[in-house]
């Protein structure tokens, strides 16, 4: 049984929104996953909850928009989006990092929403989202407004979201995707069930020729306090064949990323695994673009 | 008992001295647990901090404060052994034999973690009233013994506790200590003899129960240049946590197991120390000691097979506890010995010889490798502490029979054998005999319990003997049915037969209507016999492992593992090979990702289930178990130790493993990435 | 906190049931309902112990808040057996291939496999260790686990060629 003195479970969206305006302390728990887990080591113990787990009908599934930009309901868990067709049709590599995150049980429970609104550098869904630009749609009491993932994160568990706000949907505009193959390696110390070590998710942009990296895309986890694009590698990587991007793109994210000791790791084993990683997770992405390397 | 094998009495209920992060020191009874804990948050304690003893070094070092006020030192105990040299060596000592310039001389320092077990059932007992007495229900794997514990700790009649064992979610050494069943039975009396339930969080779990010693090993030997190990020593220090709990057993069984698996050709030294810290208190888990000593005299065969030009198999080989072998100390005999047959059938598995030679001299960031282990295992606690075991057997009408036993089914399958143990040794079908599953003291026969690989040696030996006297009652009442001599018969298949030509006299149904029902001599037919078992006998095996190494990733895949066994006549084969699997597994996790992690304030970081990296279906690989069976001649069945064996050898054997894929010799567990790729990058392996 | 009803349907019957709303769904089920195949061994999600289906699909109970479960559809090892007793073909091939040891991981990677058979597909080894990795099992080292989930997905689909 867990601490908590209230549960307000929302009817609607606007309905959730009045909800939190009316009582500044309220937390929001939409898969609780990581908010029941809180309550339990007491660091949110006593709480009052507004609960938006059942407004799967505004909040929850895949679509493609007459645009071609793929739409995400927040609520849509990881196993939704592992299995959407439209996320394997789009940006695949988004359902495969998704399909990283913890275990099965977790999957069919944890949202995207949440690996993004509780603002942690391991999720395992977030670096794939800022690679591919993500535009965060967030409904407060006074309407919509649209926030780039590169504004969302404003420290560690920090996003860009005001107490009374939700996000309701996560949207990768056609022009970020189209044309772009990724991959996301999750280093972690088990295969399941576990916390990224690192994490890094490479989007490429190949030439016609499939030889020349055209664009590129470099996000990490666990490489610093949040996710975060590597945008000077990007840069440098463009226009070099794919064969010396993938060597030379390790050393040059090392000078952009500020991983931390812990206990779980240290710095410099983080160092090495980014060094190790970028290589393979551009080697891939390309692979998965038709590049032969 | 000896007075030295006694338990250390040096813990209470709760305590106002607070020895480690997570010390007992106030409960709280309450409704629910949501109150419990805001009860537990409401009690303020005032501490005055000292500086946390954390390592056996810093406990031992001169002017460290007592973690025990009655032992000031640390030191909980020290042992040195010396086997006696052989008159004839010329040597007087063995420093002198390792100061000898005609043998290779070898040194090293190999060391172990601290893990935890891991059941997935936490730790968990209730208490209540009835009747006056205490009635205890625990997940546990010694009833008996934790009703003595719980009389002892509440000072009352040990006949005034009743304790219940029901099917438990595993144990694996950790319930084979008494935990909080005694502060429940405390409560229960406290609260008017209310339930008072206390189930362990998983985090407290691996905070305030036990866990498997980190053993830190030096040793040093000297071979002759044809291979012989001539002498050892070994200094083994364990790292006891803030209360004593097993106090020095398991470090002694270490050195003893270390000196075992190749007797010394001149002599032996071996020294241990058990050192109070200001760490959770570890205590027994599937091994007892074994797995550590194993980790470091398997390490140091290979790094001596390497640094000599020796073939590590052939050096194993060449040095092996021979049949007949009995240890100078203890006594324990070599009765039955597979092993070379296990090393055989383990080297035919992995492709050894074909292997070594095609992995040697690899370049290249991901390089393979093949390694090995071998151990020895002693099956039960004689002559160190007492083996004794009853079982009891009743016949019920139908003419089936109730086995009842002190003995406790944890998981490894226990009730099965006893089953099929009782069977046999009765002539009956084992769908005739009925166990009973849940221990309850006051009606099951005393066993200790589930530890030290001991119940199918130790209690199979009494359920053998109450078989067969169960039989002999049996065939005393046929004859005087029947109104033959008892001899002219025999209980085969579950009916009364004529022994000579095995046609059917009686059915046991009519026997049993008649014993129970009979106008004429009504008798209820039991038997019940107590085995005090004074011997022992050893089980060995290997363990054979192909691994692939990501050296930039510091990966370790183990990419086919083999354990080969010899524990005597199996009883159950299908049961044993999944005993095996499991032992294997846990092997794994010791070998690659598990360790108890601490701060420097001795807090533990990583009790829970996130950040303690036990393995998942997707870090295994295929595990293969293989047998060899002997027949042991002490054995009741032929049969040895296998529960714990199978976690032995695999760590050692994917460390060697390692060492071939890539010449880099870790010498302390696990071998987790981060330590590997700085091992990796001291070697030059990184670019 | 003040009782709630909660009603859902539990084994395939329609159950109507007080709850403290502060409750986990294994709470509910194992205190109130008395499902104890419910267990508990992290109460985090990370053990798999305490996995019931809802609504079809494995989720861990323990970190599930039971008021969630308004109208669902709740599956848990109790409700596998058929009318007779006699016990489905999912916890058969369990027993049959020696899969449960102490048996505590079993219930709950039973009701993951009830999913996986349930998708008609077949899967590769490495496939099915993937499904069934969000349990902790310490006994078996998965193996037989992993035979036993095998051989359940081809005796119902009739998989040929194990």
């Amino acid at each position: 049984m867990y601490d908590i003195t209230s549960i307000y479970q929302a009817r609607s969206v606007d309905d959730a929104i009045s909800a939190l305006k009316s009582d500044p302390e309220a937390l929001v728990i939409a898969g609780g996953t990581d908010v029941l887990i809180k309550i339990r080591e007491g660091k949110d113990a006593g709480c009052r909850l507004v609960s938006i787990h059942e407004l799967r009908e505004e909040l929850e599934g895949v679509a493609l928009a007459p645009n071609g930009d793929v739409e995400i309901g927040p609520l849509t868990t990881f196993r939704g989006c592992t299995f959407s067709d439209v996320i394997r049709a789009t940006v695949p590599v988004l359902g495969e990092a998704a399909d990283m995150a913890g275990g099965p049980q977790l999957r069919a429970a944890g949202t995207l929403g949440g690996n993004l609104c509780n603002g942690i550098t391991s999720a395992d869904t977030a670096s794939t989202q800022m690679a591919f630009g993500a535009i965060l749609r967030v409904r407060g009491p006074e309407g919509e407004r649209e926030i780039s993932i590169n504004d969302w994160y404003r420290g560690v568990g920090k996003v860009a979201l005001a107490h009374d706000e939700l996000l309701v949907k996560i949207v990768i505009p056609k022009s970020h995707y189209e044309g772009w193959s990724g991959h996301y390696i999750k280093y972690a110390m088990r295969s399941a069930m576990d916390i990224a070590t690192l994490g890094v998710s490479c989007l490429v942009k190949l030439s016609a020729d499939k030889t020349v990296v055209e664009d590129l895309r470099l996000a990490f986890g666990v490489a610093g306090p949040v996710p975060f694009r590597c945008l000077e590698t990007e840069k440098a990587m463009t226009g070099l064949p794919i064969g010396e991007a993938v060597k030379q793109i390790g050393a040059s994210a090392l000078k952009e990323i500020h991983p931390r000791d812990s206990w779980r790791a240290s710095k410099a084993f983080r160092i090495q695994l980014a060094r190790e990683l970028s290589g393979r997770a551009l080697a891939e992405a390309a692979r998965k673009g038709g590049a032969q390397i | 008992m000896e007075a030295a094998h006694q338990d250390v009495s040096d813990r209470r209920l709760l305590t106002d001295r607070i020895r480690y992060y997570g010390d007992d020191v106030a409960a709280v009874v309450a409704e629910d647990e949501v109150s419990a804990q805001r009860a537990l948050k409401a009690i303020r304690v005032e501490y005055e901090e000292y500086e946390p003893l954390l390592t056996p070094e810093a406990a031992m070092a001169p002017g460290a404060r007592a973690v025990h006020d009655e032992c000031p030192d640390n030191i909980l105990r020290h042992m040195d052994l010396r086997t006696p040299m052989p008159p004839e060596s010329g040597f007087q000592s063995v420093e002198d034999v390792l100061a000898c310039d005609s043998y290779f001389q070898f040194e090293g320092r190999y060391a172990t973690q601290m893990v935890q077990h891991c059941h997935i059932e936490p730790a968990v007992s209730y208490a209540y009233m009835e009747g006056g007495r205490i009635v205890v229900v625990s997940s546990t794997q010694i009833p008996h013994i934790v009703r003595r514990v719980c009389g002892q700790a509440l000072g009352i009649p040990w006949g005034d506790i009743r304790v219940i064992k029901p099917y438990i979610g595993g144990g694996f050494g950790n319930k084979q200590e008494v935990l909080y069943e005694p502060l429940n039975a405390f409560l229960t009396r406290a609260v008017g003899g209310r339930c008072v339930k206390l189930e362990l969080t998983r985090e407290e779990v691996f905070e305030n129960t036990r866990s498997r010693h980190a053993i830190s090993f030096d040793v040093k030997a000297a071979v002759d240049k044809d291979g012989t190990i001539m002498a050892r020593w070994c200094r083994a220090v364990s790292t006891q946590g803030s209360y004593a709990s097993h106090g020095n057993a398991i470090v002694a069984n270490a050195i003893t197991a270390f000196r075992q698996l190749y007797p010394d050709r001149l002599g032996h030294h071996s020294e241990a120390y058990t050192v109070y810290t200001n760490l959770p208190a570890p205590g027994a888990m599937r091994g007892y000691g074994i797995p550590q000593a194993n980790f470091a005299v398997e390490c140091m065969m290979d790094d001596m097979a390497l640094k000599f030009g020796l073939d590590p198999y052939r050096f194993r080989l060449q040095n092996l506890m021979p049949l007949g072998y009995v240890d100078p100390f203890n006594g324990i005999t070599c009765h039955s010995t597979g092993l070379r047959e296990c090393m055989e059938k383990g080297r035919a598995f992995i492709h050894w010889d074909e292997l070594r030679e095609k992995y040697e001299n690899q370049t290249g960031p991901v390089r393979r490798g093949v390694g090995m282990a071998v151990f020895s295992y002693k099956t039960g606690v004689w002559p160190i502490s007492l083996e004794t075991a009853s079982a009891r057997m009743v016949l019920n009408q139908d003419g089936s029979v109730q086995l009842q036993l002190g003995a406790t089914e944890i998981g490894q399958g226990g009730d099965t054998v006893f089953t099929q143990m009782a069977a046999e040794s009765i002539g009956f079908p084992s769908a005739r005999v009925h166990i009973v599953s849940f221990q309850d003291t006051d009606t099951a026969p005393f066993d200790t319990g589930a530890y030290a690989s001991r119940q199918t040696y130790v209690t199979g030996m009494a359920i053998k003997q109450t078989g067969e006297a169960f039989k002999r009652k049996l065939l005393d009442y046929a004859s005087e049915l029947l109104e033959r001599p008892a001899e002219e018969l025999d209980v085969r298949d579950g009916e009364i037969v004529d022994a000579g030509t095995g046609a059917l006299v009686l059915t046991l149904h009519d026997l049993a209507q008649e014993a129970f029902y009979s106008f004429r001599h009504s008798v209820h037919i039991a038997a019940e016999t107590t085995h005090q078992c004074r011997d022992n006998t050893f089980a060995f095996g290997c363990c054979f492992a192909e691994v692939e190494v990501d050296v930039p990733l510091g990966k370790v895949k183990v990419l086919r593992i083999v354990n080969v066994h010899d524990s005597g006549r199996l009883i159950n084969p299908q049961l044993a090979e999944a005993q095996v699997h499991g032992g294997m597994s846990m092997g794994l996790g010791y070998a690659l990702s598990e360790e108890m992690k601490f701060d420097g304030k001795g807090r533990l970081l990583n009790g829970n289930l996130l950040d303690y990296k036990l393995p998942t279906a997707m870090d295994h690989p295929e595990l293969t178990a293989l047998f060899v069976e002997t027949e042991d001649p002490s054995a009741p069945f032929g049969n040895k130790a296998l529960g714990e064996p199978p976690a032995i050898p695999v760590a050692p054997a994917v460390r060697n493993a390692l060492l071939h894929a890539t010449g880099v010799a870790v010498n302390t567990l696990p071998l987790s990435p981060q330590k590997l790729v700085e091992a990796f990058a001291r070697a030059g392996l990184l670019s | 906190m003040s009782m709630e009803i909660l009603s859902c349907t539990v084994n395939g019957r329609p159950v109507e049931v007080g709850i403290d709303p502060r409750e986990s769904l294994a709470d509910t089920l194992r205190e109130r309902l008395g499902l104890t195949s419910v267990k508990k061994g992290c109460e985090v999600g990370e053990c798999g112990a305490c996995t019931v289906l809802v609504d079809g699909e494995a989720i861990d109970s323990c970190i599930y808040l039971s008021v969630w479960a308004q109208g669902k559809k709740i599956l848990t090892v109790e409700g596998l057996q058929d009318e007779s007793g006699e016990l489905s073909p999912i916890q058969k091939a369990f027993v049959e291939e020696a899969a449960i040891q102490c048996g505590f991981c079993t219930p709950g990677i039973i009701m993951s496999a009830v999913e996986i058979v349930g998708s008609g597909k077949q899967y590769t080894r490495e496939e099915l260790r993937k499904l069934i990795s969000g349990h902790l099992c310490r006994c078996t080292g998965y193996q037989n686990i992993l035979n036993a989930v095998e051989r359940a997905v081809n005796e119902a689909h009739k998989f040929v060629g194990k």
